[in-house]
């Protein structure tokens, strides 16, 4: 649905975007992950056909941005960063402006026009004015203006950026609702968002793409050995445990390959266990500690969140190595 | 031209539901009738003087009331200008409109002609509201119409140039004080343009005052329709709307 190759885009002074590469397949919600600064948003507009690349090439739906602008532009839904409002109109005003700027037949656009404003659920303030809304709905009214012509692929910029939790929340589960029927593409800095919206993920750091993969893979390819957190307590809490023995005990188990010491300086002492790649170890650790006469109070996998995976590639040195191996194209 | 109407009727809109349309229209409305006030007083007093003397003068209503009260609403016009175009799209930038309209399947020459005759017919609106001072000389007397008409025509003309150069420098920034303050500037120069030619009669001073745009309005006001004078106007409109295409565009290559 979406190609892009060699796509650069550089200004006088700095190259925003760095010879990125992605396709994205239709009916795909993909998240566009990054630091603020990363290039996301340039990237977005150059879909869009708000910039002209300085290099290389992008299209959607077949459709090349440069050379069927018009084509393009018809395909795509776009909600900038900041929603693009006109505080003087009220909600349906302006949404029916939208809709014939986009090209819908008159016979149509009262349908469009409702459907768009139930799906983001703004039908309830259609005669209010923009400049009276909250925050939040704005942000809806955005979305609806982005829907209205039912586009074949949905660009969304910081759809969440600046709402409250339940905002958020509310947003977040309208895209999800929008999923299917459109190509998604939705850019964030919000790592939960990626998680609990999307199933690929493109990150990119600096202009370039640092990875692509779905968001299962990416956490579980950067974490192939297993990391458990133990709590460890005497039986009698009179007489304390010596933390260089039990981590002794801790690195005896089979399959451990690190134990690091994270606070012993209560009675209950805590260790970080990392496996060995592929090996389970949280039985052997259960039944080392009981068996060494001691209280096992606490053993949870430490799991690697989508932030740290985040943090590791986009810092630069870890970057390098897994840029190397990935695959470039989203199946 | 679905896209230029829509736009238009946009823009319409929004003139005419903030307050600034209705308030230039109060200050032109008691600027334009101070000068008829004015005028039609002279008129009066000399009618009566020529009456004292016992001789009659020749009384012309066209050439004493309609023809230095077009020239004055001319340059009131000037005054008007930069404070419709000012908004057209340094607004929008401002406020990141200019996403969805670029972003929207419409061409730029769209945008820009849906804007500039949405601008056009505020403008003819509010200078309309001088026309309505005039007709009130049709109960006292038979002033000729087609100066009227003409002078009408003049000041369309006149504002739609100056209206295409207004826009063009909308294009350049996103603050509409800036907007305002250069395109008055820029009405400012192109109407004293005219008075070089009262100091020298010489080639550069004959090129400087066809320039401005007081000269060519002169002959409308007369009533006369001279195709010089329509395609400079119409050749500055055509000048004005391309270098806001060319900016527009230039502006996407650059950012």
């Amino acid at each position: 649905m979406i190609s892009v190759e060699g796509l650069s885009k550089r200004y006088a002074r700095n190259t925003a975007v760095d010879n990125i590469s992605f396709e994205v397949q239709k009916g795909q919600i993909v998240g566009f992950l990054g630091p603020n600064g990363a290039g996301k948003t340039t990237t977005m507009r150059i879909l869009t056909c708000f910039l002209p690349p300085s290099a290389g090439k992008a299209s959607v739906a077949g459709f090349d941005v440069l050379e069927q602008p018009l084509e393009v532009k018809r395909r795509i839904g776009y909600l900038p960063e900041t929603p693009p409002l006109y505080p003087e109109m009220e909600v349906e005003d302006y949404l029916r402006f939208v809709g014939k700027l986009k090209g819908i037949p008159g016979a149509e656009l009262p349908r469009r026009l409702s459907d768009a404003m139930e799906k983001c659920a703004v039908a309830d303030v259609r005669n209010k004015l923009i400049a009276k809304l909250s925050k939040g709905y704005r942000q809806r009214v955005g979305l609806a203006q982005a829907i209205i012509h039912n586009p074949e692929v949905l660009i969304l910029d910081e759809p969440t950026s600046g709402l409250d939790p339940k905002q958020i929340h509310e947003t977040r589960e309208l895209i999800k609702g929008l999923a299917g029927d459109h190509t998604i593409i939705l850019s964030t800095h919000i790592l939960p968002e990626v998680e609990s919206i999307c199933e690929r993920v493109i990150i990119i750091s600096k202009g370039k793409v640092v990875a692509t993969d779905t968001v299962d893979h990416l956490t579980n390819r950067l974490r192939g050995s297993e990391s458990m957190l133990v709590e460890v307590e005497p039986r009698d809490s009179a007489i304390p445990l010596d933390p260089q023995e039990v981590q002794r005990r801790l690195e005896q188990v089979a399959g451990v390959s690190r134990v690091v010491a994270r606070d012993i300086r209560s009675v209950r002492l805590q260790f970080e266990v990392e496996s060995l790649q592929n090996r389970t170890i949280r039985a052997e650790l259960a039944r080392a500690v009981v068996e060494s006469g001691w209280n096992l109070n606490e053993l949870r996998p430490v799991a690697l969140s989508l932030e740290e995976v985040f943090l590791q590639l986009t810092s630069s040195d870890a970057a390098a190595s897994i840029a190397g191996d990935t695959p470039e194209v989203i199946q | 031209m679905r896209n230029v109407g829509t736009i238009f009727s946009k823009e319409i809109r929004t003139y005419f539901t903030s307050p600034v349309a209705y308030g230039l229209m109060a200050f032109f409305a008691i600027l334009s009738g101070y000068f008829f006030y004015v005028y039609v007083a002279i008129f009066v007093t000399r009618g009566m003087e020529s009456q004292m003397a016992g001789r009659a003068m020749p009384m012309d209503v066209n050439e004493w009331v309609v023809r230095p009260v077009l020239m004055n609403v001319s340059v009131i016009g000037l005054f008007l200008i930069p404070l419709i175009t000012m908004r057209v799209f340094s607004e929008e930038k401002a406020r990141g409109t200019m996403e969805l309209l670029t972003t929207s399947p419409v061409r730029d020459m769209e945008i820009i002609l849906g804007k500039w005759f949405a601008a056009l017919a505020m403008y003819a609106a509010i200078v309309a509201v001088a026309f309505l001072n005039i007709l009130f000389l049709y109960l006292y007397g038979k002033p000729e119409i087609t100066p009227i008409l003409t002078g009408f025509l003049g000041l369309v003309l006149q504002g739609g140039m100056l209206l295409a150069i207004g826009t063009f420098i909308s294009t350049t920034t996103k603050n509409q004080i800036v907007a305002a303050f250069s395109t008055f500037a820029i009405c400012l120069i192109l109407w004293v343009l005219d008075w070089v030619s009262s100091v020298s009669q010489e080639a550069w001073a004959k090129v400087v005052s066809y320039l401005s745009v007081v000269t060519h309005f002169e002959p409308f006001s007369k009533g006369v329709i001279d195709t010089k004078d329509v395609v400079f106007y119409l050749t500055m409109i055509f000048l004005g709307l391309f270098l806001t295409a060319r900016s527009l565009e230039s502006e996407r290559w650059r950012a």
